[in-house]
């Protein structure tokens, strides 16, 4: 982070890199993002960011505050204090369909070894436990049996009124590092390098006590797994520290796909790349994931891949998408792809289906990112994965955001009121679409005129 | 901004007056009476009189029961201003038309001392040998020691040019009423103070006394009294009837007619004490209770002492100064207040008239206005409010008597005062607690006949006069009682343009029956001297200047606001040329529809504070029907302590307030350093230096304007530049040499809309590296370019955000900046322009941005611009009326519109924010690329 800070003698290495970024210049007409609000808080890192409806998010980071925000005026609603230390996990706690007065609440996690609960309207903490051993890392909420799960060195399960049900042995003293649901009450859990799948039995007629069974460990990873998503119903995607992606089936627990080579250097290498690569494994490593229906985005280190779930292959990539690693990617409905990174810029891909153009005779290999490194391609210049049938895909940049000084940690898209990013410069930035917001600040305008009864003024 | 001091003498040449109809008039608001005696040749910039002062000033006389009338203090206090004039002479002449049969002591049939609440009475005078004419406020102070009780004193604001006092009779009556008011209070307090040490004295002295004489009774049993022990019976029996009447006297001045200051809100909890304490009578001599009175017990313990039961009128004893007489701070404040009267007055009438006039004007603007105006003059009305002596101190406490000081007595209806020359007709006051003044101002300015009043003016003076054939009463506060329905009076000051304010009233009668007449041009008249009025023959003829009033109605009524929409575009296509005016007329014409404010709405209007808006504004107001209250105007947008914005380096008033003590911070006046050290060097007069506010904004302004004027015909790139500034995008100033920077930032501040009144976006130093929320603050700053490696930072932040800037190099004089090809910026700023005077050319730039700010008022207030006709129009076709509008009726061009779509969205901002603090500033920016240029 603040690369462009230090200055000096990174100065040479930066523009290496630069050369091999792919850059937008300032004219971005299909970036709609034209208006900004910086939002100031917090006083350390802000890590978290969690929508809580469709106007309302609430942010969280190292400074243990939790504060509430309005993401359309930006206007700071609450601040939740009751942490000591840093918050490690944070999540929306929606109220019951069922119950009537039901409040919005977060569940919050801190490495000081609570959890809170908050009351996101009245800004009340409703309750703490502090009877964890260890840090929790993760928190997932199970809608459909109204309880919540708790990851650090053991599994632990709890009802709304913190209830603890039943929890599990100590698994490691590296901890869950995430935590997904899965169907037939499953969750699985990642430990390391492995997976592990713990079953939840609810309360029968025979059975009184909740219980959580381990059910099956899945060691199919060689490193340590940093990311896990849920893909569809039947299917979640895991990806590791060193670049490999394991698509698994939700049911059975089997693998559907592998790709260990995300890394996989080009067979044509650039010296100085490649050893440049080798040495970061932060290069290689898989941060996130995103999905839709098709694809699954994968962040790797700098870079940005489209895995077609179908084809099971990338199907488009953009190596060095970002000057530092990547952090979180969003797909957004509208085939829009954004991602964040440590090097303080957001950027808005979009993904084109194009009919390839006749190209160099591509070299075997699945990702082959054949001369992406060299330092006279033009990089204004897409990169194009080309297929074997012809069509090809590509990620486009069409724009970027700059306003951070420091790592964008993540972002949160709101489909009315645009994106907000939060970043290890203790800021939150709210991104708008400036046409749109004008059009709204006309319409409320005319609004207070005809409330304050100016507009048809009384005869 | 609208009228220039330049050109204000020639606005009405003697050719033009013959065929005034020939082209477009010259709206009678805009203009200021011609010179008196220009048809005589005279320069109307030569000293009218062989007067013996330099300027104006503020004098404040006593007349003392010991030696007489005296001179007490100069404002300013500068031997050089008075000169040679004879201070004690014209104290005399001043001091003895003192109208105030202000009747104190015992009056027959009642047993103690009576205080009276004496109004001030307010003289015009003149003294025709020395060559000065003077507004004289006269107003007493209570002292126990003084004979009754009271001692006369007056305030005089002395000039050598007699049509300045008579025409701002109004403003002067008010601002000084303000100072008259505070230090009565102040002298209240300490007049009470004074009365609870006396009674304390009397308390300990019958309990001495007392026991003096049970120790006697005690001593001799023989049943009779020796002389000894009757003779202090009866001194206690003084000291009783003593103590009862400084009791009743405690009572009387704490009962002080509250309803007066009619600002009962800022006396919170005070009213109850007084209430109180008028019901228990004198409570003094129960030390519980006293303990807890108001304020007017909370001082340190006082130890009494003996005294003599009988006050001797002793005249060796030495009076007590002015200052003793007051409570410190209220003297304090008054002597700020009086500071800023002189201020305010400074300077040649013409040019305070014009002043007049263009604050009036902006006042119209109210929507728009805080984007250019120098949000210290758009102040004004609240700094008037807030009394300005608050303004540059940081810590409250001394501010806060100013706050209690009570709306000048003009404006109150006048209950009590008996003038004790009430056969002198004077006009010049508006009693605004009276709401039905219409049909009796109509019916007096039909009956008027002004020659006969003069003469019965003149008559009557030589009769109640004696004291000098050299001195001439102009004129003096009529009091209410002279006229039969003298409850319901509404007068005028003398009008700015008699005529003016005639046609006015005249043309209401024909279009509105029923609509409040607040205008009365009667007794106006009755000041102007003959060969004043000479000039003025419309002012007599009434039905003379009719036909103007007419077309002034049509133009008022020419946008009806039901049909906004098609009738504004019509005009717009059909006449461009009026455009510039119709930000303004829409306003006005909504408001006429709105049932005409009364006085009370005015008053209410300010949130319960008070303002005294130059009389001439008033009338302007009333003309215009300009009191749209569309916006709720905060009283108090400034905010002192607002992080963003520190009061004081974004004041530029505040330093350059100082400049008597820094003068060489003129030119960085915004030094936070320099401004820091100077006031705290001089922390002891910084309250009244704060006054040099309006003078030295001129100079800033100058200033501004001249490096402004040199920035463009120097650098090529001044339009992108000054571009980037007008559409918001901030514009770095990168330098090494801080003074240069700061020149330049000052210059081109210019050019920067503000967010709202409290500040310009303006940083004009910065050495650290930018951060994306300077870019959200601020909109033009100086940037310190360093050559030592820590400067890389700074570079690569500007590179980094580079899409949010503009960055003029100094050192390499290079501008880097998207492309501009609109046709404002050239006229704003033309390289070849003729206007050589720094001033000229900032009214020239204020002028050009009105302008603007009317087009982007219409442009956001238009209603059909922004919402759909109906659910099923697209966005796109509701963009592309905006752009047609923005194109064909408003004339913009290419980049023109960005600047006209910036200042439309500030003015949504602006008007829909509910308080200054809470919204924050957003940054808007497109992406546009940029160019380098380079000289």
């Amino acid at each position: 982070m603040l690369r462009w800070l230090i200055g000096g003698g990174r100065e040479p290495q930066g523009l290496g890199e630069k050369a091999a970024l792919q850059t937008i210049g300032e004219d971005q007409s299909q970036n709609p993002y034209t208006e900004l609000l910086v939002l100031s808080a917090h006083r350390d890192i802000v890590r978290f960011l969690v929508q809580l409806d469709d106007n309302r998010f609430a942010s969280a980071g190292d400074d243990g505050i939790i504060v509430v925000w309005n993401a359309q005026t930006g206007e700071k609603l609450l601040d939740l204090r009751g942490h000591s230390q840093k918050i490690t996990a944070i999540t929306a706690f929606p109220p019951l369909d069922s119950c009537e007065q039901g409040h919005q609440l977060i569940l919050t996690a801190s490495a000081d070894r609570t959890v809170g609960v908050w009351d996101c309207d009245t800004g009340r903490q409703i309750q703490s436990v502090s009877c964890f051993q260890s840090t929790v890392k993760c928190l997932t909420v199970l809608q459909g049996l109204d309880v919540w799960l708790s990851g650090g060195n053991d599994l632990g399960v709890w009802n709304r009124k913190l209830d603890l049900l039943c929890k599990t042995n100590h698994l490691s003293d590296t901890g869950i590092s995430a935590l997904v649901e899965i169907p037939r009450n499953c969750v699985v859990a990642a430990v390391g390098k492995e997976l592990i799948i713990f079953r939840l039995v609810a309360p029968t007629e025979g059975l009184l006590e909740w219980d959580i069974i381990e059910v099956k460990r899945l060691l199919d990873h060689q490193d340590s797994i940093l990311s896990l998503v849920n893909i569809n119903d039947t299917s979640f995607v895991t990806g590791s520290h060193v670049g490999e992606l394991i698509i698994w089936d939700a049911l059975d627990w089997t693998v559907q796909a592998c790709e260990r080579s995300f890394w996989n250097p080009s067979p044509q290498p650039d010296a100085q790349q490649e050893i440049k690569l080798c040495q970061k494994q932060n290069d290689i490593s898989i941060n996130h994931f995103t999905c839709d229906e098709e694809n699954i985005f994968v962040a790797v280190g700098r870079g940005l891949y489209v895995y077609n779930l179908q084809l099971k292959r990338v199907i488009a990539c953009q190596k060095t998408a970002h000057d530092s690693t990547i952090l979180h990617i969003v797909r957004l409905p509208n085939r829009q792809l954004i991602s964040c990174s440590e090097d303080g810029s957001v950027r808005i891909w979009e993904v084109r289906e194009k009919q390839q153009l006749p190209a160099e005779p591509v070299p075997t290999g699945f990702f082959n990112m054949w001369g992406f490194g060299r330092v006279n391609k033009q990089a204004s210049q897409p990169v194009k994965k080309q297929q074997e049938n012809g069509t090809t895909c590509s990620l486009e940049l069409i724009g970027d955001l700059i306003g951070h000084s420091s790592s964008v940690e993540m972002f949160l898209y709101f489909e009315d009121h645009g994106l907000v990013t939060c970043s290890a410069d203790h800021l939150i930035i709210l991104w708008k679409n400036g046409e749109r917001e004008s059009g709204l600040r006309s319409i409320k305008l005319f609004q207070k005129l005809e409330e304050d009864g100016d507009l048809h003024p009384a005869v | 901004m609208i009228s220039a001091p330049d050109v204000v003498a020639f606005t009405k040449e003697d050719e033009y007056e013959e065929e005034p109809y020939n082209e477009p008039a010259l709206p009678e608001e805009y203009s200021v009476p011609l010179f008196p005696y220009a048809s005589q040749g005279a320069n109307p910039w030569s000293k009218l009189s062989g007067a013996k002062f330099s300027r104006d000033f503020i004098l404040i006389s006593e007349f003392s029961e010991q030696v007489g009338p005296q001179p007490l203090l100069t404002i300013p206090n500068d031997a050089k201003v008075f000169g040679t004039f004879d201070l004690n002479y014209f104290s005399l002449r001043i001091m003895s038309v003192d109208y105030q049969a202000s009747f104190v002591g015992h009056p027959p049939g009642s047993a103690y001392p009576k205080l009276n609440f004496v109004e001030d009475s307010k003289v015009v005078l003149g003294d025709s040998k020395e060559g000065a004419f003077a507004y004289v406020h006269h107003l007493t102070l209570y002292d126990l020691e003084a004979r009754g009780f009271v001692r006369p004193f007056c305030m005089a604001y002395i000039s050598a040019d007699q049509h300045k006092i008579m025409q701002q009779f109004q403003e002067l009556s008010a601002e000084f009423s303000k100072a008259s008011e505070c230090l009565k209070m102040g002298n209240r307090k300490a007049f009470a103070g004074e009365l609870e040490k006396k009674l304390k004295d009397l308390d300990y002295t019958r309990t001495v006394l007392h026991t003096e004489t049970e120790i006697q009774k005690k001593a001799n049993d023989k049943g009779f009294y020796t002389s000894q022990a009757i003779e202090k019976a009866n001194e206690l029996a003084n000291v009783e009837k003593s103590i009862i009447e400084h009791q009743d006297l405690l009572r009387q001045i704490r009962s002080y007619p509250r309803q007066k200051m009619k600002i009962p809100a800022l006396h919170p909890g005070d009213t109850e004490h007084t209430q109180d304490q008028a019901a228990q009578v004198s409570t003094t001599s129960n030390p519980e209770e006293s303990a807890n009175a108001d304020l007017y017990t909370c001082r340190p313990a006082y130890t009494p002492k003996l005294i003599k039961a009988k006050s001797t009128k002793c005249f060796d004893k030495k009076l007590k100064t002015l200052e003793e007489l007051c409570d410190t701070e209220y003297f304090t404040q008054t002597l700020a207040q009086l500071s800023h009267i002189e201020h305010m007055f400074r300077g040649d009438l013409c040019y305070l008239l014009t002043s007049q006039i263009d604050r009036a004007l902006r006042k119209q603007q109210h929507i728009t206005n805080f984007l250019f105006e120098d949000f210290m003059e758009v102040d004004d009305r609240m700094e008037k409010q807030e009394n300005v002596p608050s303004r540059p101190s940081q810590d409250r406490l001394p501010s806060r008597p100013v706050e209690e000081c009570p709306i000048p007595k003009v404006l109150i209806s006048v209950g009590s005062y008996k003038s004790s020359v009430e056969s002198v007709l004077i006009k010049m006051e508006q009693e605004l607690g009276d709401e039905e003044y219409k049909e009796v101002a109509a019916a007096e300015s039909s009956n008027f006949d002004p020659q006969e009043n003069l003469d019965y003016l003149d008559m009557d003076m030589k009769g109640s006069i004696s004291s000098g054939e050299s001195i001439e009463v102009l004129g003096t506060e009529k009091s209410s009682s002279v006229l039969s329905k003298s409850d319901s009076q509404a007068s005028l000051t003398v009008p700015l343009s008699p005529h003016v304010v005639r046609s006015k009233a005249v043309s209401h009668r024909t279009i509105s029956e029923d609509s409040i007449e607040v205008l009365s041009t009667c007794p106006s008249e009755a000041l102007i001297p003959d060969d004043f009025k000479a000039s003025y023959p419309s002012a007599i003829n009434e039905e003379e200047p009719y036909a103007d009033s007419e077309g002034a109605i049509h133009f008022e009524a020419s946008v009806c606001p039901p049909e906004l929409g098609e009738t504004q575009e019509g005009s717009l296509e059909n006449t461009p040329s009026q455009i510039d005016s119709s930000c303004s007329i829409g306003k006005a014409s909504e408001g006429q529809l709105v049932p005409l404010p009364t006085p009370a709405d005015t008053l209410s209007d300010e949130d319960g504070v008070v303002s005294i808006p130059p009389q001439s504004s008033r009338q302007k107001d009333q003309g215009f029907h300009v009191d749209v209250e569309m916006e709720n105007t905060d009283p108090s947008p400034r905010d002192n302590s607002c992080e963003m914005f520190p009061a004081y380096e974004l004041d530029p008033s505040c330093l350059l307030a100082s400049r008597d003590v820094s003068k060489t911070s003129l030119d960085n006046y915004s030094d936070t350093a320099s401004y820091m050290s100077s006031v705290a060097s001089t922390s002891s007069d910084r309250t009244l230096s704060a006054h040099s506010a309006g003078l030295s904004s001129e100079r800033h302004k100058k200033r501004a304007g001249q490096n402004a004027l040199k920035f463009i015909r120097q650098y090529p790139f001044a339009h992108p530049a000054i571009y980037s500034l007008l559409s918001g995008r901030t514009l770095v100033v990168l330098g090494e040499d801080e003074t240069i920077v700061r020149k330049l930032v000052t210059a081109l501040s210019i050019f920067v809309p503000s967010y709202g009144y409290y500040a310009k976006p303006v940083k004009h130093w910065i050495s650290s590296p930018l951060h994306i929320m300077d870019f959200q603050k601020w909109k033009l700053i100086g940037l310190q370019r360093v050559a030592s490696p820590a400067s890389m930072g700074t570079l690569h932040t500007l590179s980094r955000y580079s899409r949010y800037t503009s960055i003029l190099d100094l050192d390499s004089k290079t501008l880097r900046c998207p492309l501009y090809r609109g046709t404002l910026v050239p006229r704003l700023a033309d390289h070849r322009t003729q206007i050589k005077r720094g001033s000229t050319y900032y009214l020239h730039v204020q002028s050009m941005l009105t302008q603007l700010c009317s087009k982007a008022f219409l442009y956001t207030f238009c209603h059909h611009l922004h919402l759909p006709a109906h659910s099923e129009e697209t966005q796109e076709a509701v963009a592309s009326r905006q752009a047609s509008f923005l194109k064909l009726n408003l004339g913009l061009v290419n980049e023109d519109i960005r600047v006209v779509q910036y200042l439309a969205e500030l003015l949504k901002l602006h008007y829909m924010q509910e308080s200054p603090e809470t919204t924050q500033p957003l940054l808007r920016f497109d992406y546009v690329p940029s160019f380098l240029y380079k000289i």
